[in-house]
């Protein structure tokens, strides 16, 4: 038993198995799953397709904090990419060409890549503070995003796009695989090679490994870069899901989101040692928790509220102090001054 | 900036060795004149490009329209001294608006309301303290839970605007003491934020409390070796901010009106704008409370300027992103050049 609460990833997916009892004892229509036309539908699924944007945008930060950064212009980046793709096909004579969609949705992605790069030029060449470096595009990319749809929300008809957040195939929703192949991608490039390994190492002391020839510069760098890509995409999963660019709306807030789901997930932001099945799992854990709150009837407007609440039960359960305040309470009241190291 | 190097070459000519002794000797201050070197030619481009636009009128409204935020830049610039960072501001304003307005509505005096108000704003900067400092959680995640919360709490207080019509509050905003109908005009709320600068920067300057705040941001390690209050002071200077977020939550009601529990979103990246372009250091322990208001003054310029071209109103966000991006460069290359001078 001991062993298994020391375990990582126990607290996340414990948090993550009381949030679905409690829904389902609550409405136990909550873990049904109905089959129509070959198609699977149920509360569990519309979980699992709505949080493939965070999902996303959440891997990235992952990465990012791992090198001992942060990411603020995620949300930003979503709303450019969405705004670009849906320019393209709003310009377009026809909307429904494939080929149309497959320029559109790669333009976006481009320009959220150059978008990533750009803040990890900041970053990892100028050496500006991670939080201030991509508070400049936080800032100005819900601007730029406005410039390009002009100032009105651009909305399309296009069903290729539609199909893209909305689509099935095989009987599951297709944004579920976008975020299955980002997550193997992701785990397999970070864990089958050293590239984790030396993002852990550059985020635990970045001078140490420097000086031990990890060219960290390149690391943080694509950290970034990777970053930008994936919360380019999240951001046309989500304009494919309303089928409409809106550049205030889009992505907004999601970089705290992210940022929360990574923390639950038990990665610290004091970088190093990150843990990509605990994103995921914080990921669900927080679209599960906004499902609840919707079904509890808690207007949304109060839910950052209930968040908030969360935010301070998982970073006070995280706080080596309070930890330590624990354990050494335990440890006095059966073997005294017993040295322990505590995490 | 060019016309900065211009000044320092043409100083250089004359007396190479004070200016040698003012860049080591006053090297905080150079990114503040700076600051007032680009509010400057702000204004002096705007005047020669409108013709109109240095009228007691407009530069009056200046200091009116940016009241809230001279409040709140100078409550951040206490937090970002001491090396932290506070984005609850914008939220906390928005609740401590909401709640007073609602109280008022009740039929509670004023002279009750507004310390009511202060009070709320200072539990939650003392909130964000206390997780800061007791429990080492980053400034930036405790403070992003003090946003939801106090965002979620705007929203139980109430989800649609509250209209005040309570004599004082609204005295704040429509007096207007001038010399001669259509001169310059200054209204109580300026009046209070000016005062706040002005009680801001002797606090920092001529208190221990100011002084220690300084030394920890400078190294907090040697703060506590030198004996100094670490702990209080840092708890210290969240209740500044929150009770700064309190004020201006008094100022922006008497500002709009009215308060509705959306005010105030994106206010604390405006904030943090402010401070950074006023010449203060992210890191901590360089900075001044005078720079945040030229800060403050040169978005409300450019505020102003991009409303009489008569642009989109996103154009803001894109050239205040863009400054901050200028600054925190020139920034980044004093520091590198002071840490290369001490080696």
């Amino acid at each position: 038993m001991r062993r298994l609460v020391r375990q990582r990833l126990f607290w996340p997916i414990a948090a993550l198995l009381t949030l679905i009892v409690v829904n389902t004892i609550a409405r136990p229509s909550f873990i049904s799953v109905t089959v129509r036309d070959g198609q699977l539908y149920g509360p569990l699924l519309d979980i699992l397709r709505n949080s493939a944007p965070l999902m996303l945008v959440a891997l990235g930060m992952t990465i990012v904090i791992a090198t001992r950064g942060i990411d603020l212009s995620v949300g930003a980046i979503m709303a450019v990419s969405g705004a670009v793709a849906l320019t393209i096909i709003a310009g377009s004579p026809s909307p429904d060409d494939l080929g149309t969609v497959l320029v559109a949705i790669l333009a976006g992605i481009a320009v959220a890549l150059v978008l990533g790069l750009w803040n990890g030029f900041l970053v990892a060449v100028v050496g500006i503070q991670p939080i201030i470096a991509t508070l400049v595009l936080m800032l100005a990319g819900r601007g730029v995003a406005l410039l390009i749809t002009g100032g009105f929300i651009t909305t399309i008809n296009s069903e290729p796009y539609r199909f893209l957040a909305q689509g099935y195939v095989f009987g599951l929703p297709l944004a579920l695989y976008v975020s299955l192949v980002a997550i193997a991608i992701v785990a397999v490039v970070e864990r089958r090679t050293a590239l984790g390994v030396l993002t852990e190492s550059v985020g635990i002391n970045p001078e140490a490994s420097r000086l031990a020839g990890v060219r960290s510069r390149g690391i943080v760098w694509g950290a970034y870069a990777a970053s930008g890509l994936l919360a380019g995409l999240a951001g046309i999963l989500y304009s494919s899901n309303i089928s409409a660019a809106d550049a205030n709306a889009a992505g907004l807030y999601i970089e705290l989101d992210a940022i929360l789901a990574v923390v639950l997930g038990g990665t610290s932001l004091m970088g190093g040692k990150f843990s990509i099945a605990g994103t995921v799992v914080g990921v669900f854990t927080i679209q599960t928790l906004k499902s609840t709150i919707t079904f509890l009837g808690v207007p949304p407007a109060v839910s950052p509220l209930f968040l908030a609440i969360i935010v301070v039960i998982v970073v006070l359960i995280q706080s080596p102090r309070l930890r330590g305040g624990i354990s050494r309470l335990a440890t006095s009241s059966r073997a005294p001054k017993t040295p322990e190291v505590v995490r | 900036m060019t016309g900065l190097t211009v000044a320092g070459e043409t100083r250089a000519a004359s007396a190479v060795g004070s200016v040698r002794r003012f860049t080591s000797r006053r090297v905080t201050w150079i990114p503040v004149l700076a600051a007032v070197t680009i509010l400057l030619l702000l204004l002096v481009g705007a005047q020669l490009y409108f013709g109109n636009f240095f009228t007691p009128r407009v530069l009056s409204s200046l200091l009116l329209d940016n009241a809230y935020l001279l409040i709140l830049a100078v409550g951040m610039t206490f937090v970002i001294l001491t090396g932290g960072i506070d984005l609850s501001v914008g939220a906390v304003m928005a609740f401590t608006g909401m709640l007073g307005a609602s109280l008022l509505r009740d039929g509670l005096p004023t002279a009750v309301v507004i310390p009511v108000m202060l009070a709320i704003g200072a539990g939650m900067g003392l909130a964000v303290g206390v997780l800061v400092h007791y429990f080492d959680v980053q400034p930036f995640i405790a403070s992003l839970a003090a946003m939801f919360a106090a965002r979620g709490l705007a929203f139980m207080v109430s989800l649609s605007s509250i209209k005040v019509e309570d004599p004082a509050i609204l005295w704040l905003q429509s007096t207007r003491l001038q010399v001669a109908p259509g001169s310059w005009y200054i209204t109580p709320t300026g009046i209070l934020a000016l005062l706040v600068v002005l009680v801001g920067a002797l606090v920092l300057h001529f208190t221990r409390f100011g002084r220690t705040i300084y030394a920890i941001g400078g190294s907090e390690q040697s703060a506590r070796l030198m004996g100094l209050p670490v702990v209080r002071t840092k708890i210290l200077a969240y209740v500044v901010s929150g009770v700064c977020a309190g004020l201006a939550g008094v100022v922006f009601t008497a500002y709009t009106g009215a308060s509705y529990p959306l005010n105030g979103i994106g206010t604390e990246l405006d904030t943090i704008a402010a401070v950074v372009i006023g010449g203060t250091l992210l890191t901590g322990g360089s900075g001044f409370v005078v720079g945040s208001m030229i800060g403050v003054f040169v978005y409300g310029t450019i505020k102003t300027v991009i409303s009489f071209l008569g642009a989109e109103q996103s154009w803001t966000r894109i050239s205040i992103g863009a400054l901050l991006l200028v600054f925190v460069v020139v920034q980044r290359i004093i520091v590198a050049r002071s840490a290369a001078q001490r080696r």
